[in-house]
């Protein structure tokens, strides 16, 4: 078959008939895996709340309340059992990092203990500030956040005056924006009680 | 059929895209933190190259020649994000290591060179066997690379301990890492090419 | 008698060489050496042997094994490289470590590129930061039992289990040094903690006179490097003398910056090259996430060694003046 010549109209009909076909496969594909796509995020989600909220019957994603600290978006997911705060899990972020966003969902009992975290999101140093999703649950020094109540003590690494948490070794500028997080997450997850006086 | 399998290891050895034609460097260098990353983003990459390879060689008589590159681009940005839909739809692990090299498929030297080098001259199982060839030429270097980058930086190959963590060059990781071992590989690769 | 002999330019010798600069220069290291051996004890003699060894041998090896040349281990270059490298480490580094710095400094840093003349980069700096990079934790874990500069006020605030230098410290607190919290006499003899070499300024100020009295170097680098480091710091509101002793600085002025292979070849280029080492020192120790930039700042100048070089080529005597090279 001869090649078509470059002409105007034979350009035109060319690119464009092209870009239809491109256009139509991407639609489809589009519309196949839409639901699926917007499922697994779903998915994620429900299974980071669930990993670090303490017990709840409740659907916590549906009862979500949202406020900002800092200039960052909170969103506190409360967990109940049989009608009964048990805890919530807060997801929220700091711009402070060493590279970009950190992005923590954290569980926090109803006295507010922290439970448990999730780091969601983060693109800090591999092999420093990366560390952050194992350091600060090792029981056996003085860096596990687990268990601490960031209303009763300095959650804050002990370089900074008072600090109670023993940050990554060189990477402290990664640790102060992740304890900053949970710290954060902490006042969400009070206000979200305070405006809630009667769910308690 | 010889011609073929002439093809095929044209793209593996000869013209290997990372070695030899150090095409591609962006995805090369970003992804190949471990070797698992680099193995799927050649996979990734070999796909896609296959099916524009296919589909450029078998309407390249209806592009006129002076819009074959726009042309050309149209095709392969299309299967880009079909795969980036597919990925995220059915492998999330997957999605979030390689997260935004995916779509930097797109504006890979290969996939243009070898469509306007190759498959806009050539037929379609011919085009087929050089996409697939340059597509595992690809992959052999990344998961090269990135085998090598993680043992030297974590001191694991897929995953798997060979000795501990603590004694890993961390730069190996990082961004200059992934310079300073291409080059050793590259010369290494030469150094052999040369003795065969 | 003997016969004239008609030769090329130049007809009368200096006597200088290679060797003559390399040991000038391994002479003028000594003081420096000297006050890091009484300052950290026998350690820091244990981590400059092992760097030196490494150097020398990886030099070996290569010029034996890999370019099949004549060994130019004598030269002396091999040996400034190991003991420059070992300047930038702590005394306390496991060995192995610094077997990894030395391999690469020579391997990467100055055989890949074709041996002594040939690098872009200094070597002893590459080593440095590859395992500043590479192992951040260790290189930057300085013996616990070594007086930090400013012990003696604030206290409360070191971190006891690591050791700190005075930039670490100033980089946590993220504060502008003033000079009423140190003590200037300790840190000028070496009262403080830090890298090998870079703890005792007045020795190394020796070591600069003797390189200037010796021509080995001149004194354009060295004035410049400290002089615009001095002068941003007087800028952002710190302290000059204060950022000239602490940290690298020093040692990078005298020892580093000034290698010959890596530094710009006319004194106009070489004032370039010093002003703007200090001013990306000063930078990054103020506002980077690192507390010291010395070897950042050496590097990447290095990096534009060539284009200072061009721009900076000197009229051909007697021509007519004319643009820069186009």
């Amino acid at each position: 078959m001869k090649k078509l010549a470059s002409t105007l109209p034979n350009m035109i009909i060319s690119l464009v008939s092209i870009t239809v076909v491109a256009g139509a496969l991407l639609g489809i594909t589009y519309s196949i895996t839409k639901q699926p796509i917007a499922l697994q995020q779903q998915e994620q989600q429900q299974k980071a709340i669930a990993e670090v909220a303490p017990n709840f019957d409740n659907d916590p994603e549906s009862e979500k309340w949202e406020t900002e600290i800092d200039g960052n978006s909170f969103t506190v997911y409360p967990a109940r059992e049989n009608g009964r705060l048990t805890g919530a899990a807060v997801k929220g972020s700091s711009m402070n990092g060493f590279a970009g966003e950190i992005v923590v969902m954290c569980g926090f009992e109803a006295n507010g203990d922290i439970k448990d975290y999730r780091v969601l999101k983060q693109a800090e140093t591999p092999g420093l500030g990366t560390k952050m999703e194992t350091w600060f649950r090792d029981p056996s020094a003085a860096r596990s956040v687990i268990g601490k109540n960031p209303g009763k003590m300095k959650l804050m690494v002990t370089k900074d005056p008072g600090g109670e948490i023993d940050g990554i070794t060189a990477a402290t500028i990664s640790s102060r924006a992740f304890l900053e997080t949970l710290r954060n997450a902490y006042k969400a997850f009070l206000g979200y009680e305070k405006e809630q006086p009667s769910a308690n | 059929m010889k011609n073929y399998w002439k093809i095929l290891y044209n793209g593996i050895v000869p013209g290997n895209p990372v070695f030899v034609l150090l095409l591609g460097m962006c995805a090369t260098l970003g992804t190949t933190s471990s070797a698992y990353n680099g193995l799927m983003m050649g996979i990734a990459t070999a796909v896609v190259l296959v099916c524009s390879n296919i589909v450029i060689s078998a309407i390249k008589s209806l592009v006129p020649d002076k819009v074959r590159i726009p042309a050309f681009i149209v095709v392969i940005a299309s299967f880009v994000t079909i795969l980036q839909l597919v990925v995220n739809a059915w492998m999330p692990a997957l999605n979030a290591s390689l997260g935004i090299f995916i779509p930097l498929i797109v504006v890979n030297c290969i996939l243009l060179g070898r469509a306007e080098a190759f498959a806009s001259k050539n037929g379609v199982t011919a085009s087929f066997f050089d996409g697939l060839g340059s597509g595992i030429g690809f992959t052999f270097a990344l998961v090269l690379l990135g085998a090598s980058r993680e043992l030297l930086g974590t001191g694991k190959i897929f995953g798997a301990t060979i000795f501990p963590e603590d004694y890993g060059m961390l730069l190996f990781v990082l961004a200059p890492g992934a310079f300073i071992a291409l080059g050793y590989l590259i010369a290494i690769v030469n150094k052999i090419r040369k003795t065969c | 008698m003997n016969k004239l002999t008609v030769s090329l330019s130049p007809h009368i010798h200096s006597g200088g060489s290679i060797d003559r600069c390399m040991w000038n220069v391994v002479i003028a290291m000594i003081p420096a050496l000297g006050v890091a051996i009484y300052t950290f004890g026998l350690p820091a003699l244990y981590v400059t042997l092992i760097s030196v060894a490494t150097c020398l041998l990886t030099e070996w090896a290569i010029t034996r094994y890999m370019l099949r040349r004549p060994s130019t281990i004598s030269n002396g270059s091999a040996l400034i490289t190991g003991m420059l490298l070992a300047f930038n480490l702590p005394s306390i580094l496991p060995w192995w470590m610094v077997v990894i710095g030395g391999v690469v400094a020579i391997g990467i840093g100055k055989m890949s590129f074709g041996g002594l003349g040939g690098n872009i980069w200094n070597p002893a700096l590459v080593g440095r930061v590859f395992l500043l990079l590479s192992f951040p934790a260790a290189m930057t874990t300085w013996p616990a039992d070594v007086p930090s500069a400013f012990d003696a006020t604030s206290k409360a605030t070191a971190n006891a289990s690591t050791g700190a230098t005075l930039l670490t410290h100033l980089n946590d607190t993220k504060a502008a040094p003033s000079l009423a919290d140190y003590d200037l006499l300790d840190m000028a003899i070496g009262h403080m903690n830090g890298s090998l070499g870079e703890v005792g300024g007045i020795a190394i100020l020796i070591g600069l006179v003797y390189l200037l009295a010796t021509k080995t170097i001149t004194w354009h680098i060295p004035v410049s490097v400290l002089g615009s480091a001095a002068l941003f710091s007087w800028a952002f509101g710190g302290n000059p003398l204060l950022d000239i002793f602490a940290g690298g600085l020093l040692l990078g002025a005298v020892f580093m910056a000034t290698d010959y292979v890596t530094s710009p070849m006319t004194h106009k280029g070489q004032l370039i090259f010093g002003f703007m080492i200090g001013f990306i020192t000063i930078i990054i120790r103020r506002f980077g996430a690192y507390p010291e930039g010395m070897s950042f700042a050496i590097l990447l100048m290095n990096s534009f060694v060539p284009l200072i070089n061009r721009y900076c080529h000197p009229s051909v005597f007697g021509a007519k003046e004319r643009r820069a090279m186009a």
